[in-house]
């Protein structure tokens, strides 16, 4: 991890279509952040990623492709932390019930892998379910050395 | 870009050459029915080169687990050549590295077949 005292802090919040070509460019405005906030190359790869996991989820298993439904995408950067939030309109899910993608009996189904691979690629990781009944991760990837 | 494959024939072996982003949408999608399309043809042993992928997700990897299933289960065997970093750390963390036989040199993969 990189020190970046001169970094200029950055917040944007833009209420997304349940598509997936929301997904890219969700991607897209959040790694361009993460560049400017000095992240290198491996680290825009995984913050990157792990965006476009978390946007699916809201797309394709929150919202459910539902033309009405919006994904809420903010992103921050102060300098110090790496801050993105993704919520969905959808009907919410029991957190519990996400299955361990390594475990012998999972590893060769052809899903599942997305929120394992988040937590593997964030420094913090966080579901809440909304009182609207939808699904909030907030993922968060630190930009100084410890 | 999204997905670009490119079919070769060598010997028994059909060599797809995948260039380009294995996701969700149209990159997986295009994987998965040329992987079906090949074992429905009876083509069942499968090199995929993957050294020209420059980003693959979730659902990319699940269609690597599905078509190594699908040839596998046919009678077949679907081998992987040329992981670039990415793609192997990938496979690494979701422990499918030792599950795929992968290859960094075409004609050894070629021969792992026979």
């Amino acid at each position: 991890m990189q020190e970046n005292a001169s970094h200029k802090p950055e917040a944007v919040e833009r209420m997304l279509d349940s598509t997936l070509e929301s997904v890219d460019s969700a991607e897209e405005l959040a790694v361009g952040m993460a560049e400017r906030a000095g992240m290198d190359e491996d680290d825009l790869m995984k913050v990157g990623m792990a965006i476009r996991e978390s946007v699916v989820n809201a797309v394709v298993h929150g919202n459910r492709y539902n033309a009405n439904k919006k994904v809420r995408f903010s992103v921050s950067s102060d300098g110090q932390r790496f801050m993105v939030q993704v919520g969905d309109e959808g009907e919410g899910f029991d957190f519990a019930s996400i299955p361990d993608p390594l475990a012998p009996e999972n590893l060769m189904r052809t899903s599942g892998r997305g929120i394992f691979l988040i937590r593997s690629f964030m420094d913090d990781f966080q579901m809440r379910r909304l009182e609207s009944g939808g699904t909030e991760v907030t993922l968060v990837k630190n930009l100084v050395s410890k | 870009m999204s997905v670009k494959l490119t079919t070769r024939q060598v010997g028994d072996v059909t060599v797809v050459d995948v260039a380009g982003r294995i996701t969700l949408g149209e990159g997986s999608a295009t994987l998965r029915d040329a992987m079906k399309d090949m074992v429905s043809k009876n083509q069942k042993k499968i090199l995929l080169n993957l050294g020209e992928v420059s980003y693959i997700d979730s659902s990319g990897i699940g269609e690597l687990v599905s078509g190594f299933t699908t040839v596998t289960n046919s009678g077949g065997a679907l081998k992987l050549l040329n992981l670039n970093k990415r793609v192997k750390d990938l496979l690494q963390i979701t422990k499918l590295y030792t599950v795929f036989d992968v290859h960094e040199d075409e004609a050894g993969a070629i021969r792992s077949f026979t």
